[in-house]
């Protein structure tokens, strides 16, 4: 066994130093899907059948090819094709690679929640003669979305332990300080461990957050379950 | 295109394993025993808790530093990492559904006076292995994309085939990632129509309430 | 006849191949109260959701206070209407539904103030004061700031008659606001109707199974089957001494 606390703290500050960037990167990616993903959402609502067929094939094929050949392509890619083509530097490549993969999760999960309000919403408003915005505004959407936060907030979760992919295109976050602590000085155990600890130790308390967070809203929501208990029983 | 083999086979060794890690560590957690209960608990929050690539680093770089342990080949320690993880998680599908089903068909099954081993095979499991199959899909696809990690510890799978191709054409390179990206749609596709057909059937044949 | 609050002119309408409507004619007058029975499926929901704009005629006209609803002129030529035409028509018209459909989010006195904020742009202060006259009229002036669901079925429904009456519509339609009621929440929800009906200046359509109420405030009784207006006229020569087999089979049904 060859752990030497010496160098756990010696590599600190570095991964400090990428923590950082890791966090900020991560809410800027969270923010940038969650935007995206009104765009999906709203673009999939115009009724012309050729453009749901080809925004749902679009969005499909996004979701299933991996994030990190879809940040090769924005890094290494998008400066080569013609007429479009444009150099990014890799912090946007970041925000744009990861937002928009799971732009397309985070849309079907608006999508489920507008989906879920009857449509006898949809007519009132429309009796009540409110415009299309305040319809949206006043009534849709404030029913649709609280339901969906728990799920957001898993995405959020599931976006910072995506991120340092990005250290393959060279942002500094804390894989990438590690990785490069650890190459310096031929020992990776310390600094990789250290920073799976911070992974773990930054995502745990916020995943147990949004999992009390949800058990509240099935309680609110659920009215067969109205204790909102989980059962965590031992099957007997 | 080279590296095709390397992919697929990474996905299959990972599929199959975490699978099994699902079931295990899903058991664990169900288990009477108070110590494989935390133990398990603990493995799939830090695997959860934690990022793949951290933990694909960690395999690769961290571990044969620690106990002197080198998990044979880079192979391999990129299939574990991705089915520890992927076990991980799906253990909680395993868990959520057999309690699930468990809750409402407890009764009616111990009325037949079911032993507890008979309850679980013969009721219960047909049915949560149902409801997990949709999930156990989706999961399918997220491994397969996980599988471009690999190339990042040195195995010759197709993303590595291609940075190396890209590095010597550069000017190629949209052409190479929008061929390697509709490589990993076309793998997909028959995953993503297999999830489709396990969520009709398990919409089938699962007694709700 | 005074210039009619409402004319339908020919209308049918389609859901696929379906035609549910088979050419609806019909007038009504302003402050008149017309009941519209028959049989489930003949269509009675149909021809006033359409009158909402909830669904649109496959042909035909509907005229509103001498304003056409789902077509406008453009030099000199019907053409379908767009959603601002709609809106400016639409204010015309109020609906309580089967299903109360209050916002569940709001409590009932919000309920009733979104829409004379922002759609008549009414002063919050005026908008409060005038949901809480409606809703004391209901007789729910001790639950303004309840959540519609802490209320019973024709509480419910209660509030969203205040809702749709505080946008002063000049024709209310009710589309069978009892029967998703239990039977003893069925009285309170018909005594505010009575009421309302008694005031006068508005048209209403009532869609309702209710035939004695009918026959007590309904001005006209009209007879919806199989898509056609097989039978009206006032509730006495409607509900009682019709010649007519189906009608008086239909009506048999609610005799005790
Ligand atoms: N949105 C719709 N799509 C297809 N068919 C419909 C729709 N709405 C109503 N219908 C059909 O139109 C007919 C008339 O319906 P409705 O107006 O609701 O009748 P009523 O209110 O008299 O019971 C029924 O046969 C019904 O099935
Ligand atoms: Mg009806």
């Amino acid at each position: 066994m060859t752990w030497n606390w010496n160098y756990v703290v010696e590599s600190l500050p570095a991964i400090f130093q990428g923590m950082w960037i890791t966090l900020g990167l991560t809410i800027a990616c969270y923010l940038f899907a969650m935007l995206f993903g009104f765009v999906w959402t709203f673009v999939r609502r115009i009724p012309w059948r050729p453009l749901q067929m080809i925004i749902a094939f679009i969005m499909e094929f996004i979701r299933s090819t991996p994030p990190l050949v879809q940040l090769f392509f924005l890094y290494y890619a998008w400066p080569m094709v013609p007429y479009v083509g444009l150099t990014l530097d890799p912090i946007t490549v970041a925000i744009i690679g990861l937002g928009v993969h799971f732009s397309t999760y985070i849309a079907e999960i608006y999508r489920s929640g507008i989906e879920s309000i009857d449509k006898g919403q949809w007519e009132a408003a429309t009796a009540l003669n409110l415009s299309l915005k305040d319809k949206w505004t006043k009534i849709i959407l404030p029913q649709a979305i609280p339901p969906t936060i728990p799920m957001l907030g898993n995405y959020l979760i599931i976006m910072f332990k995506e991120v340092p992919l990005t250290s393959t295109i060279g942002v500094a976050g804390m894989l990438h300080m590690a990785n490069n602590f650890g190459s310096k000085n031929f020992a990776y155990l310390e600094p990789l461990t250290l920073v799976a600890v911070f992974f773990l130790v930054m995502s745990y308390p916020t995943a147990v957050l949004f999992r009390k967070l949800e058990q509240r809203m099935n309680r609110r929501f659920d009215k067969n379950n109205p204790t909102g208990k989980i059962d965590k029983g031992v099957v007997t | 295109m080279q590296g095709i083999n390397i992919t697929v086979t990474v996905l299959i060794a990972s599929a199959v394993l975490s699978y099994l890690i699902a079931f295990i560590a899903g058991f664990g957690r169900l288990s009477n025993n108070i110590f494989i209960r935390k133990f398990t608990g603990f493995y799939v929050e830090v695997f959860r808790g934690t990022s793949l690539i951290v933990q694909l680093f960690w395999f690769y770089y961290a571990l044969p530093g620690l106990f002197d342990i080198h998990l044979a080949t880079d192979f391999w320690a990129a299939v574990i990492a991705i089915a520890m993880n992927y076990g991980a998680y799906m253990s909680e599908i395993v868990r959520g559904s057999i309690l699930s089903v468990a809750k409402g068909q407890r009764e009616a099954a111990t009325a037949l006076n079911m032993s507890r081993f008979q309850r679980m095979r013969l009721v219960i499991l047909p049915q949560a292995v149902r409801m997990m199959l949709p999930e156990f899909g989706n999961y399918l696809i997220q491994m397969l994309k996980a599988t471009s990690l690999v190339s990042l510890v040195g195995l010759t799978d197709i993303l590595y085939h291609g940075d190396v191709f890209r590095s010597t054409h550069l000017s190629l390179a949209p052409t190479v990632y929008i061929l390697i990206l509709i490589f990993y749609f076309i793998l997909a596709l028959p995953l993503i129509w297999l999830t489709r057909w396990a969520e009709k059937q398990s919409s089938k044949g699962v007694a709700s309430e | 006849m005074a210039k009619p609050i409402a004319v339908y002119n020919d209308v049918h309408k389609s859901f696929g191949e379906v035609e549910v409507l088979k050419g609806i004619d019909l007038e009504i007058a302003p402050a008149e109260k017309v009941a519209l029975i028959g049989p489930s499926g003949s269509g009675k929901t149909t021809i006033i959701r359409m009158l909402m704009t909830l669904e649109q005629p496959t042909s035909g006209t509907i005229v509103v206070d001498g304003q056409y609803l789902w077509h406008m002129e453009k030099n000199g030529e019907l053409v379908p209407a767009n959603e601002k035409h709609l809106r400016q028509v639409r204010g015309d018209i109020g609906m309580v539904f089967q299903h109360f459909n209050l916002f569940p989010h709001m409590s009932i006195l919000e309920n009733c103030m979104v829409a004379p904020i922002n759609v008549k742009g009414v002063p919050k202060k005026e908008a409060r004061q005038r949901s809480v006259e409606m809703l004391e009229k209901v007789g729910l002036g001790d639950k303004l700031d309840d959540y519609p669901s802490q209320l019973s079925g024709g509480q419910k429904q209660r509030v969203a008659m205040a809702r749709a009456l505080v946008m002063r519509p000049k024709i209310m339609l009710f589309d069978e606001v009892t029967s998703a009621l239990d039977p003893e929440l069925v009285g309170e929800v018909l005594e505010v109707i009575r009421d309302i009906a008694r005031e006068g200046e508005m048209a209403m359509v009532l869609v309702t199974h209710e035939m004695d109420f009918a026959r007590d405030i309904a001005d006209r009784v009209v007879f919806l089957d199989e898509g056609r207006i097989a039978e009206q006229g006032t509730p006495e020569q409607v509900l009682e001494n019709s010649e007519s087999e189906r009608l008086n089979s239909f009506l048999s049904r609610f005799r005790s």
